[in-house]
């Protein structure tokens, strides 16, 4: 029994080895792309717009919402990293209810370089929101005690967020696998349709939990633009 | 459970790229069709406040013209009424004193007749009392009508009271001129002589006559010098009696007008 995608291979050259998880990111981000841009292409801008430029711009605009929720005043520098994230985990989770299909986000490799993305966009965006001194002095909040506990938090929690999204989807897949030779009617469906929701769950945590750390990162110029704007209000 | 290197680093890059398609072909365009909606929508928003405002103000302004409107038609109409009314006034009036004048205009008119109707009567009475009066004469006496115009004449020189003898004497005394004696006939030289004799009596003094005939005098003798006039004729009778007849016929025109 194949636990990962990572294991169907399907042409290899020493290093290089094209397998089905990135077979399959590729067909997923071809099918994002392509809907994209159809749907772009007629954008309209009056007030009466046609259903899918509603639905995209629903989710755009949902997202936007959530990562200002989560304290980042300016969603827009930030949708292009968390809105990709949240599209790609949602949609390569949702296509389980193909028949045969196995997401890439049950192979520990895609998760790891999702979270790995995490863990180094955290410092970049810290860095360019409040500089080299301000994001470093992030680790050293509340005291300098705490900095060891920071760093460990920092690794642990880019593993956890590999490890979540996973475990779940992995776990999904494997349960249907498993039951398919249990019990093969009526009982999978229920399951796929509880793991389209555990992926959309998953999805959601994946990126918010991107968002607070960036947040958490970018704190330090954030709280300063609030006391600003206290100042002149 | 293993990670595949290879995936991992494949899996970033395509991440990556999949961020910045997604970036270029999803989110800007959403994005900048949103905020182009939005200001297209606040514009409208504004656009409508502004004609709303502009619909107001326009409200307002027809709302004041129409009391303007109004003021000035109620003054008009006021206007037009008392006017109307003065001019009703105006015309009544002169209708009343259109009719006072065609009132007085009848009064004379009818007044002028009867007049004319009385001075005609007069006349004709004058001319029947002449006739009988000249007839009756005749045949009471021997002497004609003439003769005793002529003796009541001089009786009546000689029978003048004191006072008016003396004015008499005072006027003929200063006069320049003749003595001038109007008779409705032409009196003899007898006649002319008693008349001269008399008055001369009176004067005391031999003074100038002349002698005119006058038809108007009817009957009768008329003394005048410098104004003074002294006369006995059958006309101051019928003056008399015209006089009272026209009395009578004034009265008798007042009462039909008051009546009528």
């Amino acid at each position: 029994m194949e636990l990962s995608p990572d294991e169907t291979i399907f042409w290899e050259h020493g290093f290089i080895t094209i397998n089905l998880t990135l077979v399959t990111t590729w067909v997923l981000m071809l099918f994002l792309i392509v809907t994209s841009i159809l749907i772009t292409r007629r954008l309209k801008t009056d007030i009466q717009i046609s259903r899918w430029q509603c639905v995209l711009e629903m989710l755009v605009t949902g997202m936007n919402k959530q990562i200002k929720e989560i304290g980042l005043e300016k969603p827009e520098k930030f949708i292009g990293f968390i809105g990709t994230m949240f599209i790609f985990i949602a949609f390569a989770n949702l296509c389980i209810i193909f028949p045969g299909y196995i997401p890439p986000t049950s192979s520990l490799s895609t998760t790891a370089a999702l979270a790995i993305s995490v863990f180094l966009a955290v410092p970049m965006f810290g860095i360019a929101e409040s500089g080299i001194l301000g994001y470093l002095k992030t680790y050293v909040q509340p005291t300098f005690i705490m900095l060891p506990f920071n760093i460990i938090s920092e690794l642990s929690r880019t593993l956890a967020l590999a490890v979540r999204l996973f475990g779940n989807i992995m776990s999904g897949g494997l349960i249907v696998t498993i039951l398919l030779s249990i019990a093969p009617l009526l009982f999978p469906v229920l399951m796929t349709v509880l793991g389209l929701i555990t992926g959309i769950i998953q999805a959601y945590i994946f990126s918010i939990l991107a968002t607070v750390y960036i947040a958490a990162a970018t704190q330090e110029s954030e709280s300063k633009r609030v006391k600003r704007k206290k100042v002149i209000q | 459970m293993k990670i595949n290197w290879f995936t991992l680093i494949a899996q970033i890059i395509n991440f990556l790229v999949l961020m910045w398609l997604l970036k270029r072909y999803l989110y800007k365009p959403i994005l900048n069709a949103i905020d182009e909606r939005e200001n297209k929508i606040v514009a409208q928003l504004k656009d409508a406040e502004a004609k709303k405002a502009e619909a107001e103000k326009e409200r307002n302004e027809f709302k004041k013209k129409n009391e303007t409107f109004d003021r000035q038609k109620g003054e008009l109409m006021q206007k037009a009424i008392e006017e109307s009314n003065a001019e009703g006034l105006k015309i009544k009036e002169e209708a009343r004193n259109e009719a006072n004048a065609l009132k007085a205009k009848l009064e004379k008119n009818i007044q002028d007749s009867q007049e004319n109707r009385n001075r005609e009567i007069a006349q004709k009475i004058q001319q029947e009392v002449v006739t009988i009066t000249k007839k009756t004469l005749t045949d009471l006496s021997s002497a004609s009508l003439e003769e005793q115009s002529v003796l009541t004449f001089i009786k009546k020189i000689n029978e003048l009271k004191e006072d008016e003898k003396q004015k008499l004497i005072l006027t003929l005394t200063s006069r320049k001129n003749p003595i001038l004696v109007k008779s409705a006939f032409k009196l003899s030289n007898k006649q002319q002589t008693e008349i001269q004799q008399s008055i001369n009596a009176v004067l005391d003094v031999e003074s100038q006559f002349q002698f005119k005939i006058a038809p108007e005098l009817i009957i009768g003798i008329e003394l005048s010098a410098n104004g003074y006039k002294l006369s006995w004729s059958i006309s101051e009778y019928i003056n008399s009696l015209e006089k009272s007849m026209n009395d009578s016929a004034k009265e008798n025109v007042k009462t039909a007008l008051e009546k009528g």
